[in-house]
Formats: C-alpha cells, sequence, structure tokens
C-alpha cells in the first residue's frame, strides 16, 4: 500500500511539473536538456578544449591530441614544472602569423590546467561522467552552476573558436555552445546515464 | 620601445612584432642567445623575463613591457657564476650551440629548486634540446651548481 502511494505521488508530481526545471530561466524540458547537454559535449571534448583536460599530467596538442612535445607536464598548480612553465612558450597572445604555424599559442591570463587535486578530465570519460563531474563542485575547481557559466567566458576558454594559424577552432559556434549550455542549465542541467 | 635588458634600459627602434631574439642580437649586439628553431620547440634562444625563462624567439618585443630582460650575458662578466663554473668543470659542452639557452634554464631552475632532484632536471630541461646528447653532462652540471651555489657563488 505505501509503495502505492508513493508511486502514486511520484507521478502526479511528475505530472505537476511535465518533466521541465525552470532553473536559470525559461522552461526547458528534460529531454531538451539531455539534447543540449550532448552539444555541450561535443565541445568539451574537442581537442582545443580537452587537450588540456587530459586523463594524465601531461597536456595534450594538436588537432589529433597527441602528447605533448617536450614531456610537458601539469606541474603542482597546473602551471607547468619549475623551468618549464607553460609560459615559457605560451605567451600573452597567439603569435603573429608571420611566426609561422608551428609556434605555441598564447593567451592573455597565462596558458594553465587544471591542477591536479581536481583535473577535470575531458579525455576518454562517458558523456554520463564527464557530465556529473563538470557540473560537481568537488570536482570542477569548487564552482556551482553560475560560477561555471562565467567560467565560460575566461579567455582561454574562449581561445578555443580564436586557437590562431595551424589550429582547428572548435566547430559549434560559440554563440550556440552557449545556448546549449544555458539551455542545459535551465533544464536543471541533467546528466545522461553514466 | 624602452627595453630594460641585463640592467641597462635601452629605447629600441623595432616594429611591434618583431621577436625579442631579434632585438637581442641584431639590435643590440647580444648574441650569445641563439636562434635555433625559431618556434619554441627547442630552447636554444631561452632567456629570462623577470626572473623566468621564456623562449626569446616567439617572443613579440611589444609584449615584453616593462618586464626586465636577462640574457647568458648577464650571469657574470667572466664565466664565474656557479651554474657557468659547473658547466666548465663538467665539460658539459660539446658544440655548444643549445648551451646558453640550456644555462637560462638550469639557472632559473636553481633559483626556485636550490637543490634539485633528478627528476626537478629532468622536467625543468626537457624543452632544451641538444643534439650532441649532453644531457647527462647537464643533469651532472646542475647538481654541481647547486653545491657551489649552496658553498657561496652567486
Amino acid at each position: 500500500m505505501n509503495k502505492l502511494v508513493f508511486t502514486i505521488i511520484t507521478i502526479a508530481s511528475a505530472a505537476c511539473s511535465g518533466g521541465r526545471s525552470s532553473s536559470g530561466g525559461g522552461m526547458v524540458a528534460a529531454g531538451d536538456g539531455l539534447a543540449a547537454w550532448e552539444t555541450v559535449r561535443g565541445v568539451l571534448q574537442h581537442p582545443r578544449c580537452a587537450n588540456c583536460h587530459p586523463a594524465g599530467d601531461q597536456p595534450l596538442q594538436g588537432d589529433e591530441g597527441r602528447p605533448h612535445n617536450q614531456n610537458v607536464q601539469r606541474g603542482p598548480a597546473g602551471r607547468g614544472m619549475v623551468g618549464a612553465e607553460c609560459t615559457t612558450c605560451h605567451g600573452p597572445a597567439n603569435p603573429p602569423a608571420s611566426y609561422g604555424a608551428h609556434t605555441p599559442p598564447g593567451v592573455s591570463n597565462g596558458w594553465h590546467m587544471p591542477t591536479p587535486e581536481q583535473p577535470l578530465v575531458f579525455v576518454g570519460v562517458s558523456s554520463g561522467a564527464l557530465c556529473a563531474q563538470v557540473k560537481d563542485p568537488a570536482h570542477n575547481g569548487g564552482k556551482d552552476m553560475a560560477a561555471l557559466r562565467a567560467h565560460l567566458d575566461d579567455p582561454l576558454v574562449q581561445w578555443g573558436w580564436s586557437p590562431g594559424l595551424g589550429r582547428a577552432p572548435v566547430p559549434t559556434p560559440r554563440a550556440a555552445f552557449l545556448a546549449a549550455w544555458d539551455a542545459w542549465a535551465a533544464a536543471g542541467a541533467p546528466c545522461p546515464a553514466p | 620601445m624602452k627595453l630594460d635588458v641585463n640592467g641597462n634600459v635601452h629605447d629600441v627602434d623595432a616594429p611591434p612584432d618583431m621577436p625579442l631574439l631579434w632585438v637581442l642580437r641584431d639590435l643590440l649586439g647580444l648574441t650569445g642567445t641563439k636562434f635555433g628553431c625559431g618556434m619554441a620547440q627547442c630552447g636554444a634562444c631561452t632567456v629570462h623575463l623577470d626572473g623566468n625563462p621564456v623562449r626569446a624567439c616567439v617572443t613579440p618585443v611589444s609584449t615584453v613591457g616593462a618586464r626586465k630582460v636577462a640574457t647568458i650575458e648577464s650571469l657574470s662578466p667572466d664565466a664565474s657564476h656557479p651554474v657557468q663554473r659547473a658547466w666548465i668543470e663538467a665539460d658539459v659542452v660539446q658544440c655548444g650551440y643549445c648551451q646558453s639557452g640550456q644555462i637560462m634554464t638550469a639557472t632559473a631552475l636553481l633559483r626556485r629548486v636550490p637543490e634539485p632532484t633528478d627528476a626537478d632536471i629532468d622536467a625543468a630541461m626537457s624543452g632544451n634540446i641538444c643534439r650532441c646528447g649532453t644531457y647527462g653532462r647537464v643533469r651532472e652540471a646542475i647538481h654541481l651548481a647547486a653545491r657551489l651555489q649552496k658553498g657561496g657563488g652567486k
């Protein structure tokens, strides 16, 4: 009997909410949220983003995501090793085109990757695991959904769409990515099954 | 533009996109820093900006700003810097082309890690390529420089 009452309440709740969430703005169905997440996932797992979110401590490089040259390592703060910091080669902006296609790109807030304590791995993880990890403050640098949204405007994130000569930009337009993120968040940031 | 190099402020007339390496070698005559690959892959052009190693070949001079540039010439006028002494004692150099970059990276490492382990040295020095393969002697010399530095060197 208790089980039946619980089931009825659960169905009624779902019917009242329509399976929708209004967090962050307009009502978005959870199914639409999952579709939006798939767009977000495709961006996060593109080499422009994933190369600095590797499974190990060696960043990746290039459109094929090969291990970074020169045995480059994450280092204790995600900014490389003493004497071989990211900024030893990655300057404050992409080099001028006249420097050629094989020079390291740069960014205004200093090239870096996640810390070893919270590496936020994008490479080799399932969509569900990536989704859960991204929105978990214990794994994403202590960010709630608002802080995550603000992080999308970080110069290094924006760099993914302006990576300089010789590197493919993220193919999903940035505006479409942000719209997908907002739709996912408005749907309650649903995640696929792990 | 003004450029502080080795403690001297220079008034440099250079296009903003000119690599710092060009300015150092061609305009200021500081030829100790070498051109290797021109794409930050080899480390031969390593100099310091505010004490941090950077590749001068991919550093547009306009991005240096007020940061202080230090080249191999700044270490000492007479090869008396502990790293230079260690390099001589360990007889590191073979052809020598990469060595000013090796020494500048080693100096930056020793400033922040005065007694580096082999792992510290390997991590710091992996971006400085030596076609002669002097890596073993580079590592030995860095350990020696650490001891010389501790003994009262610069």
